[in-house]
Protein backbone atom coordinates (compact mmCIF):
# COMPACT_ATOMS: atom_id res chain seq x y z
CA UNK A 1 0.00 0.00 0.00
CA UNK A 2 1.25 3.17 -0.69
CA UNK A 3 2.97 5.66 2.34
CA UNK A 4 -0.32 7.73 3.10
CA UNK A 5 1.61 10.84 2.26
CA UNK A 6 1.36 9.91 -1.62
CA UNK A 7 -1.49 10.87 -3.84
CA UNK A 8 -0.42 8.99 -6.61
CA UNK A 9 -2.18 10.69 -9.00
CA UNK A 10 -2.83 8.33 -12.38
CA UNK A 11 -5.61 9.21 -14.88
CA UNK A 12 -8.09 6.36 -14.69
CA UNK A 13 -11.64 6.69 -16.21
CA UNK A 14 -14.78 4.48 -15.43
CA UNK A 15 -17.70 3.88 -18.13
CA UNK A 16 -20.07 6.96 -18.02
CA UNK A 17 -21.13 9.72 -19.78
CA UNK A 18 -18.62 12.06 -20.99
CA UNK A 19 -15.53 10.49 -18.52
CA UNK A 20 -13.17 10.93 -21.19
CA UNK A 21 -13.88 14.66 -20.73
CA UNK A 22 -15.91 17.34 -22.63
CA UNK A 23 -14.76 16.36 -26.19
CA UNK A 24 -17.32 19.12 -27.51
CA UNK A 25 -14.89 21.74 -26.82
CA UNK A 26 -12.84 19.62 -29.87
CA UNK A 27 -15.49 20.80 -32.37
CA UNK A 28 -14.94 23.48 -35.29
CA UNK A 29 -18.46 22.05 -37.21
CA UNK A 30 -21.48 21.06 -36.05
CA UNK A 31 -23.93 18.81 -37.49
CA UNK A 32 -27.33 20.29 -38.44
CA UNK A 33 -30.21 18.02 -39.47
CA UNK A 34 -33.35 19.02 -41.55
CA UNK A 35 -36.41 17.88 -40.82
CA UNK A 36 -37.77 18.39 -43.67
CA UNK A 37 -35.77 15.40 -44.79
CA UNK A 38 -34.52 13.24 -42.56
CA UNK A 39 -36.20 9.69 -43.01
CA UNK A 40 -37.58 9.05 -39.51
CA UNK A 41 -38.59 12.62 -38.73
CA UNK A 42 -40.58 13.18 -42.46
CA UNK A 43 -42.43 9.83 -42.05
CA UNK A 44 -42.51 9.43 -38.42
CA UNK A 45 -41.08 5.69 -38.86
CA UNK A 46 -38.17 4.56 -36.96
CA UNK A 47 -36.25 3.77 -40.21
CA UNK A 48 -32.93 4.46 -41.24
CA UNK A 49 -31.48 5.99 -37.92
CA UNK A 50 -27.93 5.74 -39.42
CA UNK A 51 -26.74 8.92 -37.76
CA UNK A 52 -26.90 7.07 -34.86
CA UNK A 53 -25.85 4.41 -35.86
CA UNK A 54 -22.63 5.54 -37.20
CA UNK A 55 -21.63 8.28 -34.19
CA UNK A 56 -18.45 7.26 -32.72
CA UNK A 57 -19.14 9.17 -30.00
CA UNK A 58 -22.98 8.18 -29.30
CA UNK A 59 -24.17 11.25 -29.28
CA UNK A 60 -27.22 10.75 -31.59
CA UNK A 61 -30.49 9.90 -30.06
CA UNK A 62 -32.48 7.36 -31.60
CA UNK A 63 -35.92 9.10 -31.95
CA UNK A 64 -38.17 10.09 -34.40
CA UNK A 65 -36.93 13.47 -35.01
CA UNK A 66 -33.14 12.51 -33.76
CA UNK A 67 -31.21 15.43 -31.59
CA UNK A 68 -27.55 15.83 -31.22
CA UNK A 69 -25.55 16.13 -27.56
CA UNK A 70 -23.27 18.86 -28.34
CA UNK A 71 -21.83 18.84 -25.34
CA UNK A 72 -19.73 15.58 -26.54
CA UNK A 73 -20.25 15.90 -30.45
CA UNK A 74 -16.51 16.75 -31.76
CA UNK A 75 -18.10 17.93 -34.82
CA UNK A 76 -15.95 14.47 -36.83
CA UNK A 77 -18.98 14.73 -39.81
CA UNK A 78 -19.23 11.13 -40.22
CA UNK A 79 -23.14 11.64 -39.61
CA UNK A 80 -23.20 13.84 -42.82
CA UNK A 81 -21.10 12.14 -44.66
CA UNK A 82 -23.61 8.20 -43.87
CA UNK A 83 -26.85 10.06 -44.51
CA UNK A 84 -29.00 8.89 -47.12
CA UNK A 85 -31.03 11.39 -47.27
CA UNK A 86 -28.33 13.94 -46.93
CA UNK A 87 -30.27 15.87 -44.39
CA UNK A 88 -27.41 16.26 -42.24
CA UNK A 89 -24.92 19.67 -42.71
CA UNK A 90 -21.56 20.87 -41.25
CA UNK A 91 -22.07 24.42 -40.35
CA UNK A 92 -19.22 26.71 -38.32
CA UNK A 93 -19.79 26.28 -34.71
CA UNK A 94 -18.41 30.22 -34.89
CA UNK A 95 -22.12 31.28 -36.97
CA UNK A 96 -23.67 29.80 -33.35
CA UNK A 97 -21.22 32.16 -31.30
CA UNK A 98 -24.07 33.43 -29.16
CA UNK A 99 -24.75 37.55 -29.78
CA UNK A 100 -22.55 37.13 -32.73
CA UNK A 101 -24.37 37.32 -36.24
CA UNK A 102 -22.24 35.73 -39.31
CA UNK A 103 -24.97 36.08 -41.69
CA UNK B 1 19.99 -17.23 8.73
CA UNK B 2 22.25 -14.81 6.69
CA UNK B 3 24.90 -15.91 5.71
CA UNK B 4 28.42 -14.96 3.57
CA UNK B 5 28.69 -15.73 0.23
CA UNK B 6 31.34 -15.34 -2.52
CA UNK B 7 29.57 -14.67 -5.82
CA UNK B 8 29.23 -12.58 -9.01
CA UNK B 9 27.10 -8.96 -8.52
CA UNK B 10 24.92 -10.20 -11.14
CA UNK B 11 23.99 -13.39 -8.85
CA UNK B 12 23.77 -11.21 -5.73
CA UNK B 13 21.04 -9.15 -7.82
CA UNK B 14 19.26 -12.45 -8.59
CA UNK B 15 19.90 -13.66 -4.90
CA UNK B 16 17.90 -10.02 -3.90
CA UNK B 17 15.35 -10.24 -6.39
CA UNK B 18 14.73 -13.85 -5.02
CA UNK B 19 14.31 -13.31 -1.48
CA UNK B 20 12.36 -10.11 -2.52
CA UNK B 21 9.53 -12.59 -3.85
CA UNK B 22 9.29 -11.08 -6.89
CA UNK B 23 6.16 -12.95 -9.18
CA UNK B 24 6.77 -12.10 -12.62
CA UNK B 25 10.17 -11.95 -14.22
CA UNK B 26 10.10 -10.91 -18.08
CA UNK B 27 13.76 -10.26 -19.74
CA UNK B 28 15.47 -10.33 -22.70
CA UNK B 29 19.16 -11.44 -22.72
CA UNK B 30 22.22 -8.86 -23.27
CA UNK B 31 25.71 -8.81 -22.22
CA UNK B 32 26.55 -7.66 -18.95
CA UNK B 33 23.10 -8.29 -17.93
CA UNK B 34 22.66 -12.03 -19.30
CA UNK B 35 23.64 -13.69 -15.98
CA UNK B 36 21.21 -12.43 -13.51
CA UNK B 37 18.38 -13.59 -16.28
CA UNK B 38 20.01 -16.77 -16.48
CA UNK B 39 20.21 -17.14 -12.68
CA UNK B 40 16.94 -16.14 -11.66
CA UNK B 41 15.45 -18.65 -15.03
CA UNK B 42 17.24 -21.37 -13.07
CA UNK B 43 15.81 -20.74 -9.83
CA UNK B 44 12.72 -20.17 -11.27
CA UNK B 45 12.86 -24.03 -12.86
CA UNK B 46 14.32 -25.79 -9.91
CA UNK B 47 11.23 -24.76 -8.10
CA UNK B 48 13.16 -22.50 -5.61
CA UNK B 49 11.64 -19.29 -6.51
CA UNK B 50 7.61 -18.97 -7.22
CA UNK B 51 7.74 -16.74 -10.05
CA UNK B 52 6.77 -16.86 -13.64
CA UNK B 53 9.26 -16.57 -15.90
CA UNK B 54 8.08 -14.42 -19.64
CA UNK B 55 10.45 -14.83 -22.31
CA UNK B 56 9.99 -11.83 -24.44
CA UNK B 57 10.98 -11.21 -28.36
CA UNK B 58 12.90 -7.40 -27.16
CA UNK B 59 13.13 -5.12 -23.98
CA UNK B 60 10.02 -3.16 -24.83
CA UNK B 61 7.97 -6.11 -24.50
CA UNK B 62 10.12 -7.05 -20.99
CA UNK B 63 9.14 -4.02 -19.59
CA UNK B 64 5.43 -3.71 -21.38
CA UNK B 65 4.74 -7.14 -19.60
CA UNK B 66 6.56 -5.69 -15.90
CA UNK B 67 3.77 -2.82 -16.86
CA UNK B 68 0.94 -5.48 -16.92
CA UNK B 69 1.91 -7.50 -13.86
CA UNK B 70 2.13 -4.02 -11.65
CA UNK B 71 -1.25 -3.06 -13.41
CA UNK B 72 -2.92 -6.37 -11.80
CA UNK B 73 -0.99 -6.27 -8.71
CA UNK B 74 1.49 -8.59 -9.29
CA UNK B 75 5.52 -7.47 -8.22
CA UNK B 76 7.41 -7.73 -11.40
CA UNK B 77 11.40 -7.26 -12.12
CA UNK B 78 13.27 -7.08 -14.84
CA UNK B 79 17.41 -6.22 -16.08
CA UNK B 80 19.03 -4.68 -18.94
CA UNK B 81 21.84 -2.97 -20.25
CA UNK B 82 23.16 0.16 -22.29
CA UNK B 83 20.98 -0.88 -25.98
CA UNK B 84 18.30 -2.78 -23.96
CA UNK B 85 17.41 -0.08 -21.90
CA UNK B 86 17.20 2.53 -24.35
CA UNK B 87 15.11 -0.06 -26.38
CA UNK B 88 12.50 0.00 -23.49
CA UNK B 89 12.76 3.93 -22.92
CA UNK B 90 9.13 4.71 -24.15
CA UNK B 91 7.59 2.55 -21.55
CA UNK B 92 10.02 3.77 -18.92
CA UNK B 93 7.94 6.89 -19.46
CA UNK B 94 4.87 5.18 -19.06
CA UNK B 95 5.54 3.39 -16.20
CA UNK B 96 6.90 6.12 -14.18
CA UNK B 97 3.46 8.19 -15.62
CA UNK B 98 1.30 5.08 -14.68
CA UNK B 99 3.04 5.50 -11.24
CA UNK B 100 3.69 1.38 -11.41
CA UNK B 101 5.85 0.25 -8.73
CA UNK B 102 8.57 -1.74 -11.02
CA UNK B 103 12.00 -2.40 -9.98
CA UNK B 104 14.80 -2.87 -12.69
CA UNK B 105 18.52 -3.81 -12.18
CA UNK B 106 20.53 -1.99 -14.79
CA UNK B 107 23.60 -3.26 -15.43
CA UNK B 108 25.75 -0.12 -16.84
CA UNK B 109 27.51 -0.73 -20.25
CA UNK B 110 28.56 2.47 -22.98
CA UNK B 111 25.94 2.45 -25.88
CA UNK B 112 26.70 1.76 -29.61
CA UNK B 113 27.82 3.57 -31.66
CA UNK B 114 30.42 2.03 -32.08
CA UNK B 115 28.99 -0.92 -30.08
CA UNK B 116 30.75 -1.59 -26.68
CA UNK B 117 29.96 -4.22 -24.20
CA UNK B 118 32.40 -2.75 -22.02
CA UNK B 119 31.40 -0.47 -18.72
CA UNK B 120 30.62 3.31 -18.22
CA UNK B 121 27.25 5.27 -17.14
CA UNK B 122 25.99 6.66 -20.23
CA UNK B 123 22.61 4.23 -20.79
CA UNK B 124 21.56 5.03 -16.99
CA UNK B 125 22.23 8.88 -17.15
CA UNK B 126 20.41 8.95 -21.19
CA UNK B 127 17.44 8.02 -19.45
CA UNK B 128 18.04 10.09 -16.21
CA UNK B 129 14.31 12.28 -17.06
CA UNK B 130 11.94 9.46 -17.65
CA UNK B 131 10.57 9.74 -14.12
CA UNK B 132 12.28 6.41 -12.64
CA UNK B 133 14.32 6.72 -9.43
CA UNK B 134 18.14 5.79 -10.05
CA UNK B 135 20.24 4.88 -7.41
CA UNK B 136 24.03 3.43 -8.16
CA UNK B 137 25.64 0.67 -6.08
CA UNK B 138 29.54 0.48 -5.31
CA UNK B 139 29.79 -3.19 -3.84
CA UNK B 140 28.16 -6.18 -3.84
CA UNK B 141 26.71 -6.01 -0.90
CA UNK B 142 25.10 -2.67 -2.01
CA UNK B 143 23.72 -4.71 -4.95
CA UNK B 144 21.49 -6.63 -2.69
CA UNK B 145 20.62 -4.04 0.14
CA UNK B 146 19.50 -1.63 -2.42
CA UNK B 147 17.74 -3.97 -4.94
CA UNK B 148 15.54 -4.69 -1.20
CA UNK B 149 15.01 -1.71 -0.44
CA UNK B 150 13.88 -0.99 -3.96
CA UNK B 151 11.00 -2.73 -3.80
CA UNK B 152 9.70 -1.33 -0.50
CA UNK B 153 10.64 1.85 -1.97
CA UNK B 154 8.80 1.43 -5.21
CA UNK B 155 6.21 -0.02 -3.35
CA UNK B 156 5.58 3.09 -0.79
CA UNK B 157 5.81 5.57 -3.59
CA UNK B 158 4.33 4.19 -6.46
CA UNK B 159 7.48 5.02 -8.62
CA UNK B 160 9.52 2.62 -10.73
CA UNK B 161 13.43 2.40 -9.15
CA UNK B 162 16.15 1.67 -11.89
CA UNK B 163 19.37 -0.32 -9.33
CA UNK B 164 22.62 0.91 -10.98
CA UNK B 165 25.34 -1.23 -10.85
CA UNK B 166 28.82 -1.57 -12.96
CA UNK B 167 29.07 -3.59 -15.47
CA UNK B 168 32.11 -6.15 -15.16
CA UNK B 169 33.72 -4.09 -12.34
CA UNK B 170 30.42 -5.86 -10.25
CA UNK B 171 28.34 -7.25 -12.49
CA UNK B 172 31.33 -10.48 -13.17
CA UNK B 173 33.44 -10.08 -10.30
CA UNK B 174 33.44 -12.23 -7.34
CA UNK B 175 33.26 -10.16 -3.80
CA UNK B 176 31.88 -11.54 -0.13
CA UNK B 177 28.61 -10.55 0.55
CA UNK B 178 26.14 -11.48 2.99
CA UNK B 179 23.11 -13.10 1.68
CA UNK B 180 20.04 -11.67 4.32
CA UNK B 181 17.62 -13.65 6.08
CA UNK B 182 14.21 -14.64 3.99
CA UNK B 183 12.60 -14.42 7.40
CA UNK B 184 13.84 -11.04 7.86
CA UNK B 185 13.57 -9.70 4.41
CA UNK B 186 9.39 -10.65 4.90
CA UNK B 187 9.14 -8.84 7.53
CA UNK B 188 11.15 -6.01 6.12
CA UNK B 189 9.50 -6.49 2.85
CA UNK B 190 5.41 -7.12 3.38
CA UNK B 191 3.28 -8.21 0.13
CA UNK B 192 2.62 -6.19 -2.87
CA UNK B 193 -1.02 -4.98 -2.41
CA UNK B 194 -2.18 -2.54 -4.70
CA UNK B 195 -6.17 -0.99 -4.36
CA UNK B 196 -6.51 -0.14 -8.19
CA UNK B 197 -4.99 -3.63 -9.08
CA UNK B 198 -6.58 -4.35 -13.03
CA UNK B 199 -10.32 -6.42 -11.61
CA UNK B 200 -13.23 -7.36 -13.68
CA UNK B 201 -16.31 -6.71 -11.32
CA UNK B 202 -14.61 -3.21 -11.44
CA UNK B 203 -13.73 -1.76 -15.06
CA UNK B 204 -11.64 0.91 -15.74
CA UNK B 205 -9.94 2.70 -18.68
CA UNK B 206 -6.18 3.62 -17.12
CA UNK B 207 -4.05 6.34 -19.02
CA UNK B 208 -6.17 6.66 -22.12
CA UNK B 209 -6.05 10.01 -23.90
CA UNK B 210 -5.85 12.24 -21.02
CA UNK B 211 -7.19 16.09 -21.90
CA UNK B 212 -5.28 18.77 -21.34
CA UNK B 213 -7.31 20.20 -18.69
CA UNK B 214 -8.70 18.85 -15.63
CA UNK B 215 -12.42 17.33 -16.08
CA UNK B 216 -15.16 15.94 -13.64
CA UNK B 217 -15.74 12.28 -13.99
CA UNK B 218 -18.90 10.20 -13.80
CA UNK B 219 -18.95 10.64 -10.07
CA UNK B 220 -18.48 14.39 -9.64
CA UNK B 221 -15.33 14.31 -8.51
CA UNK B 222 -12.34 16.47 -9.73
CA UNK B 223 -9.53 14.50 -11.85
CA UNK B 224 -6.20 15.40 -13.15
CA UNK B 225 -5.38 16.41 -16.30
CA UNK B 226 -2.01 15.74 -17.91
CA UNK B 227 0.17 18.63 -16.19
CA UNK B 228 -1.64 18.38 -12.91
CA UNK B 229 -0.63 14.47 -13.03
CA UNK B 230 2.93 14.76 -13.86
CA UNK B 231 3.61 17.68 -11.56
CA UNK B 232 2.20 15.08 -9.49
CA UNK B 233 4.86 12.73 -10.19
CA UNK B 234 7.32 15.60 -9.96
CA UNK B 235 6.61 16.30 -6.17
CA UNK B 236 6.28 13.05 -5.14
CA UNK B 237 9.46 12.09 -6.56
CA UNK B 238 11.17 14.63 -4.17
CA UNK B 239 9.46 13.12 -1.39
CA UNK B 240 10.61 9.76 -2.37
CA UNK B 241 14.18 10.59 -0.72
CA UNK B 242 13.12 11.30 2.76
CA UNK B 243 10.88 7.55 2.52
CA UNK B 244 14.04 6.51 0.73
CA UNK B 245 16.18 7.53 4.13
CA UNK B 246 13.39 6.54 6.08
CA UNK B 247 13.50 3.07 4.65
CA UNK B 248 17.83 3.09 5.07
CA UNK B 249 16.60 3.55 8.96
CA UNK B 250 14.16 0.80 8.86
CA UNK B 251 16.65 -1.66 6.96
CA UNK B 252 19.47 -0.73 8.94
CA UNK B 253 17.98 -1.77 12.24
CA UNK B 254 17.08 -5.23 11.18
CA UNK B 255 19.90 -5.95 9.23
CA UNK B 256 22.82 -3.88 10.61
CA UNK B 257 23.78 -1.76 7.24
CA UNK B 258 23.20 1.37 6.16
CA UNK B 259 23.56 4.71 6.97
CA UNK B 260 24.60 6.56 3.91
CA UNK B 261 21.68 6.09 1.30
CA UNK B 262 21.54 9.07 -0.83
CA UNK B 263 25.36 10.25 -0.18
CA UNK B 264 28.09 8.21 1.36
CA UNK B 265 30.90 10.45 2.81
CA UNK B 266 34.23 8.82 3.29
CA UNK B 267 36.76 11.02 5.10
CA UNK B 268 35.17 14.11 5.15
CA UNK B 269 35.02 15.24 8.40
CA UNK B 270 38.01 18.45 8.08
CA UNK B 271 38.64 17.73 4.89
CA UNK B 272 38.96 20.88 2.24
CA UNK B 273 39.11 19.17 -1.32
CA UNK B 274 35.87 16.15 -2.06
CA UNK B 275 36.03 14.18 -4.82
CA UNK B 276 32.20 13.01 -6.18
CA UNK B 277 31.87 9.97 -8.18
CA UNK B 278 28.54 7.24 -8.72
CA UNK B 279 29.36 3.36 -8.38
CA UNK B 280 32.52 2.04 -7.86
CA UNK B 281 34.54 4.59 -9.21
CA UNK B 282 33.81 6.12 -5.98
CA UNK B 283 35.14 3.35 -4.46
CA UNK B 284 38.26 3.62 -6.33
CA UNK B 285 38.97 7.47 -5.53
CA UNK B 286 39.22 5.97 -1.61
CA UNK B 287 42.10 4.86 -2.30
CA UNK B 288 42.98 7.68 -4.21
CA UNK B 289 42.30 9.83 -1.45
CA UNK B 290 43.93 7.80 1.50
CA UNK B 291 47.91 8.36 -0.66
CA UNK B 292 46.92 12.11 -0.78
CA UNK B 293 46.16 12.29 2.32
CA UNK B 294 49.15 10.01 3.96
CA UNK B 295 51.86 10.83 0.94
CA UNK B 296 50.81 14.85 0.33
CA UNK B 297 49.22 16.11 3.39
CA UNK B 298 46.37 17.19 1.64
CA UNK B 299 42.69 16.92 3.55
CA UNK B 300 40.29 15.39 1.10
CA UNK B 301 37.44 12.92 0.92
CA UNK B 302 35.13 11.39 -1.54
CA UNK B 303 31.29 11.65 -1.55
CA UNK B 304 29.49 8.98 -2.99
CA UNK B 305 26.25 10.10 -4.77
CA UNK B 306 23.99 7.21 -4.11
CA UNK B 307 20.86 8.73 -5.45
CA UNK B 308 21.10 10.46 -8.42
CA UNK B 309 17.22 10.87 -9.48
CA UNK B 310 15.40 12.67 -7.47
CA UNK B 311 18.77 14.82 -7.04
CA UNK B 312 19.79 15.17 -3.77
CA UNK B 313 20.23 19.40 -4.63
CA UNK B 314 19.48 20.52 -0.86
CA UNK B 315 21.59 17.95 0.21
CA UNK B 316 24.45 18.26 -1.87
CA UNK B 317 24.89 21.95 -1.42
CA UNK B 318 24.76 22.25 2.02
CA UNK B 319 27.81 18.94 2.51
CA UNK B 320 29.30 21.49 0.07
CA UNK B 321 29.63 24.23 1.53
CA UNK B 322 32.81 25.77 2.57
CA UNK B 323 35.33 22.78 0.72
CA UNK B 324 37.93 24.65 -1.41
CA UNK B 325 37.98 22.34 -4.45
CA UNK B 326 35.51 19.65 -5.75
CA UNK B 327 36.35 17.40 -8.37
CA UNK B 328 33.50 15.38 -10.21
CA UNK B 329 34.65 12.00 -11.82
CA UNK B 330 31.92 10.69 -14.45
CA UNK B 331 31.63 8.06 -16.80
CA UNK B 332 28.73 9.64 -18.53
CA UNK B 333 27.83 13.24 -20.00
CA UNK B 334 25.72 15.31 -22.13
CA UNK B 335 27.37 15.40 -25.54
CA UNK B 336 28.13 18.90 -26.53
CA UNK B 337 27.51 20.09 -22.58
CA UNK B 338 29.39 18.56 -19.73
CA UNK B 339 29.18 15.54 -17.10
CA UNK B 340 25.30 14.94 -16.80
CA UNK B 341 26.07 14.92 -12.75
CA UNK B 342 28.82 17.92 -12.91
CA UNK B 343 26.07 19.97 -14.49
CA UNK B 344 23.32 19.13 -11.31
CA UNK B 345 26.20 19.68 -8.72
CA UNK B 346 27.35 23.22 -10.14
CA UNK B 347 23.30 23.94 -10.55
CA UNK B 348 22.53 22.78 -6.78
CA UNK B 349 25.30 24.89 -5.54
CA UNK B 350 24.34 27.99 -7.46
CA UNK B 351 21.60 29.43 -4.98
CA UNK B 352 24.12 29.02 -1.86
CA UNK B 353 26.81 31.26 -0.73
CA UNK B 354 29.84 29.40 -0.85
CA UNK B 355 30.87 28.30 -4.51
CA UNK B 356 33.87 25.69 -4.20
CA UNK B 357 36.47 25.60 -7.05
CA UNK B 358 34.71 23.52 -9.23
CA UNK B 359 36.19 20.83 -11.96
CA UNK B 360 34.81 18.27 -13.81
CA UNK B 361 36.33 14.96 -15.35
CA UNK B 362 35.33 12.15 -18.25
CA UNK B 363 36.83 9.17 -17.32
CA UNK B 364 36.97 5.20 -18.62
CA UNK B 365 33.87 5.84 -21.62
CA UNK B 366 33.27 1.98 -23.14
CA UNK B 367 35.54 0.46 -20.41
CA UNK B 368 38.33 2.76 -20.95
CA UNK B 369 40.52 1.48 -18.19
CA UNK B 370 41.08 4.28 -15.62
CA UNK B 371 44.48 3.59 -13.63
CA UNK B 372 44.42 4.96 -10.21
CA UNK B 373 47.46 6.16 -10.32
CA UNK B 374 45.91 8.63 -13.17
CA UNK B 375 43.19 9.52 -10.77
CA UNK B 376 45.60 10.56 -7.83
CA UNK B 377 47.74 12.44 -10.55
CA UNK B 378 44.33 14.62 -11.80
CA UNK B 379 42.72 14.98 -8.07
CA UNK B 380 46.64 15.84 -6.81
CA UNK B 381 46.33 18.66 -9.37
CA UNK B 382 43.57 19.97 -9.02
CA UNK B 383 44.16 20.52 -5.15
CA UNK B 384 47.76 22.23 -5.75
CA UNK B 385 46.05 24.76 -8.75
CA UNK B 386 46.96 27.75 -7.38
CA UNK B 387 44.58 30.58 -8.98
CA UNK B 388 40.32 29.88 -9.76
CA UNK B 389 39.76 27.93 -12.84
CA UNK B 390 38.55 30.10 -15.87
CA UNK B 391 35.16 29.95 -16.29
CA UNK B 392 35.11 28.70 -19.49
CA UNK B 393 37.36 25.81 -18.84
CA UNK B 394 35.03 25.18 -15.53
CA UNK B 395 32.09 25.19 -18.09
CA UNK B 396 34.20 22.05 -19.87
CA UNK B 397 34.74 18.62 -18.43
CA UNK B 398 38.69 17.42 -18.59
CA UNK B 399 39.01 13.98 -20.76
CA UNK B 400 41.54 11.98 -18.44
CA UNK B 401 42.49 8.62 -20.28
CA UNK B 402 42.43 9.78 -24.22
CA UNK B 403 45.16 7.93 -26.09
CA UNK B 404 44.97 10.05 -29.53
Amino acid sequence: MPDSRFKVLTSASTSGPGDAGRTGSWRVERPVIDMQRCIPAKTGKHACHLCWLYCPDSVVSKDLGPTINLEYCKGCGICAEECPAKAISMVPDADFIEGESRG
Amino acid sequence: MAKTIIESGNVAAAMAVQLARAEVIAAYPITPQTPVTEKLSELITRGEMDAEYIAVESEHSAMSVCIGAASCGVRPFTATSANGLLYMSEQLHWAAGARLPIVMCVVNRGLGAPWSVWNDHQDAISQRDTGWIQVFAKDHQEIVDMTLKAFRLAELVHIPVMVNYDGYYLSHTYMPFEKPDAAQVDAFLPAFEYKHALNPERPESLNTVTLPDSRRDVDGVLRGGYMDIRHNLHQEMYLAMEVWQEIDDEFQKIFGRGGAPVLDPYRLDDAEFVVIAMGTLANQLRVVVDRLRSEDGLKIGVLAVQMYRPFPNTLLAEALQGFKGVMVFEKGLSYGDQGALYGDIKSALYPYPARPRLSNYIVGLGGRDIPTESLYQTTKAACEQDSSTPPAEANAPQWIGLQL
